[in-house]
């Protein structure tokens, strides 16, 4: 300011530094008080993985040795979500085992490579990804292509003879449907999240 | 009138002083070398800048009928494609615009790295500017996501599994990108608030910061050769240059005016006649049939994606462009001083060609992409007619057998079908009726890029494809032999 101002007793240095630190430390509340929620809003999506089963069909009516597309709708989902809450299951229902329990085969639509959606083709059995061109053996196991492993399995059970698999997040190579991460896992407890809808 | 327009301007002017604080910057004065022929080089910053002014005046009009959820998204852009009266148009001269932004920022970029004008004093200017490339990058990659379509869908679940790659805190990060387990409603609606809100902010806060250190550290001259610059003497110099300086409000804004607005001609003209990009295939999980690829910015990653070796891959998708930033970051502190003319530079040209060319190629491998399966070829392409005319009985199976296997998915015949195996037009000239079993059977060893086909072609089967194959030779070729030990 170039006006001169008459002179005005200036407040003692011990006055300042109170006031300065005041002003400091309520600066500081301030942005705590607005940023911690803000920050544990948005932390928010890390809310580990509910376990929600979802039924397929009755095992009697699979049909034995054919890998076909389910299509379900994933139960935590949000009204507005519209085609987004659809998700899928590669089912082939291996006949019963030795013990006569039955047994499936069941993999996610994800390519392990970058996630894009495997096809698959039952004249020559295999998964085939359009993106890079990873290509699964009808076991799930990578024949060829870029893919670092084989399809994800999906947790499936069997409930009064209906086959049931667990809603899928969407898996990536460290937090895969067989075996969650368990970094994410941690805010499961944390935050509960509406599975109803 | 012309007194009352005065009276009112004065009246405004003594309270915003806008004579006394803005007038001074426009006219501030330029190196006369920059105001006059050399002055075109100078044009792209301004005209990246006018673009982003387009997308801003644009973006809010989609915004209007735009609806960011899932389930409406899809079709609230073919309301605007076909029902909203020019809404076809306003995406179309977004989308245009947008590209438009993203060659003028590389431009402009490539002008101020080979004019060395990036040299001392000016280093922050240009790491103000490697940002400004990326936050365009980043709006350029939200705003694909926003045409809510398969290819968008896809794109965020590819980002998310390269994202899923990182160490240790992989999984958290794409919780925190996708907004919760799936990919559904609330990634929408986060990229929506990224490409709407935080990444404008940025970038015009940032723009703001870049035009600031222009008008501090002054608009470099044209390079010369034999005139390097010494940080010493640097300032001085400029100051001395200044005094012969042109203002800028003259001929250098008449350039930027002229050249910008050719530009925006250029990008309307464009989308008018190519029309909005999209929406293409449905945002449905569960079609199988989608084929999803990147908008043309990020093609080049598409492609070293798919050719780079896979052990190198992850390092490709979370080092590697790291290093780049790190790379552009770091030009002005590798080589702060010296020539700046470019044909003092031979590195610095050759830098430019060879990233130039880089760029180009994968974006054309990413384009073509010879690595994907064509999906329906096995259905859709029919064996050429030359191929099968004198065929007996059992060559006409094995035809028929390598369609239904779906090995034209991967392998052409006469340049139709896949191209991720090699063509097999001609390949009983290269493989014995043994060896083509082999290869059918067991594929490539070590899961290369062949699967194995032996549990899943019964004998007779084999025994007809590789009839087949064998006859697939060009009038007068021998089969193929074993050469003699």
């Amino acid at each position: 300011m170039a006006e001169s101002s008459p002179p005005e007793p200036q407040p003692g240095p011990a006055r300042r530094s109170v006031l300065r630190w005041l002003a400091g430390g309520a600066g500081a509340a301030a942005a705590g008080a607005v940023g911690v929620p803000l920050a544990a809003y948005l932390g928010g999506a890390v809310g580990g993985h509910p376990v929600n089963w979802v039924p397929i069909g009755r095992v009697a009516d699979l049909p034995v040795g054919e890998t076909r597309l389910h299509v379900f709708t994933d139960p935590v989902r949000e009204p507005w979500d519209g085609a987004c809450a659809k998700a899928g299951a590669y089912v082939r229902y291996l006949g019963p085992g030795d013990d006569g329990q039955p047994r499936f085969w069941v993999f996610a639509m994800n390519c392990t490579h970058l996630g894009c959606p495997v096809s698959w083709f039952p004249q020559s059995g295999l998964f085939m990804c359009p993106c890079h061109g990873g290509v699964y053996y009808e076991n799930g196991e990578h024949a060829s292509g870029p893919p670092p492993r084989g399809l994800y399995h999906m947790p499936w059970r069997v409930v009064d003879g209906v086959l049931e698999v667990q809603a899928p997040h969407l898996p990536t190579l460290q937090d895969t449907l067989e075996k969650p991460s368990g970094l994410v896992q941690l805010g499961r407890s944390r935050i509960g999240r509406p599975t109803g809808a | 009138m012309r007194r009352i327009v005065r009276a009112v301007g004065g009246w405004f002017d003594s309270r915003l002083k806008v004579r006394e604080s803005v007038m001074p910057m426009l006219e501030h004065p330029i190196p006369a070398g920059a105001a006059g022929p050399k002055g075109w080089w100078y044009v792209f910053g301004s005209a990246s800048i006018t673009l982003l002014l387009v997308q801003i005046a644009t973006g809010i009009g989609l915004a209007l009928v735009y609806v960011p959820s899932t389930d409406q998204a899809y079709a609230s852009l073919e309301y605007l494609n076909y029902r909203q009266p020019l809404g076809w148009f306003l995406r179309s001269v977004h989308y245009w615009s947008g590209s438009g932004m993203v060659v003028m920022v590389a431009v402009h970029m490539t002008q101020v790295f080979l004019h060395g004008a990036y040299k001392y004093p000016r280093e922050l200017t240009w790491l103000f500017g490697v940002f400004l490339l990326l936050l365009t990058l980043g709006m350029a990659f939200t705003g694909q996501v926003l045409r809510w379509d398969a290819d968008a869908y896809w794109g965020v679940g590819v980002g998310a599994a390269m994202a899923g790659r990182v160490p240790v805190i992989g999984p958290a990060i794409v919780e925190l990108l996708i907004g919760g387990q799936t990919i559904g409603a609330a990634t929408l609606s986060r990229f929506f608030a990224l490409h709407v809100f935080v990444l404008p902010g940025l970038l015009l806060a940032l723009v703001g910061g870049h035009l600031w250190l222009v008008l501090s550290k002054g608009i470099s001259e044209p390079p010369e050769p034999g005139q390097p610059v010494d940080p010493k003497t640097y300032d001085a110099k400029y100051h001395e240059l200044l005094k012969t300086g042109k203002p800028f409000l003259g001929d250098a804004m008449s350039k930027d005016a002229l050249f910008s607005s050719l530009v925006v001609i250029a990008v309307v003209v464009i989308a008018a006649l190519a029309g909005p990009k999209g929406p293409h295939g449905l945002p449905d999980p569960v079609l199988t049939g989608a084929n999803p690829r990147p908008d043309w910015p990020f093609l080049w990653l598409f492609g070293l994606l798919s050719l780079c070796p896979p052990g190198l891959e992850t390092f490709v998708m979370l080092v590697f462009p790291g290093l780049l930033v790190v790379g552009l970051l770091l030009v002005p502190f590798i080589s702060n001083h010296g020539e700046r003319a470019p044909s003092r530079r031979p590195v610095a040209v050759m830098a430019v060609t060879v990233a130039a060319t880089t760029l180009a190629v994968l974006s054309y491998a990413g384009a073509t992409a010879p690595w994907s399966p064509v999906m329906e070829a096995w259905s859709k392409d029919p064996v050429p007619v030359e191929m099968v005319r004198r065929s007996g009985p059992l060559e006409l199976q094995g035809a028929a057998v390598f369609q239904n296997k779906d090995c034209r998915n991967c392998h052409a015949l006469d340049g139709v079908g896949g191209r991720r195996g090699p063509d097999l037009t001609d390949v009983g000239t290269r493989l014995t009726h043994n060896q083509l079993i082999d290869q059918v059977s067991n594929g490539t060893p070590g899961g290369g890029n062949m699967p194995a086909y032996g549990k899943k072609v019964n004998p007779a089967e084999m025994e007809a494809l590789a009839a087949f194959l064998g006859s697939l030779r060009p009038p007068g070729q021998p089969p193929a032999r074993v050469a003699a030990p």
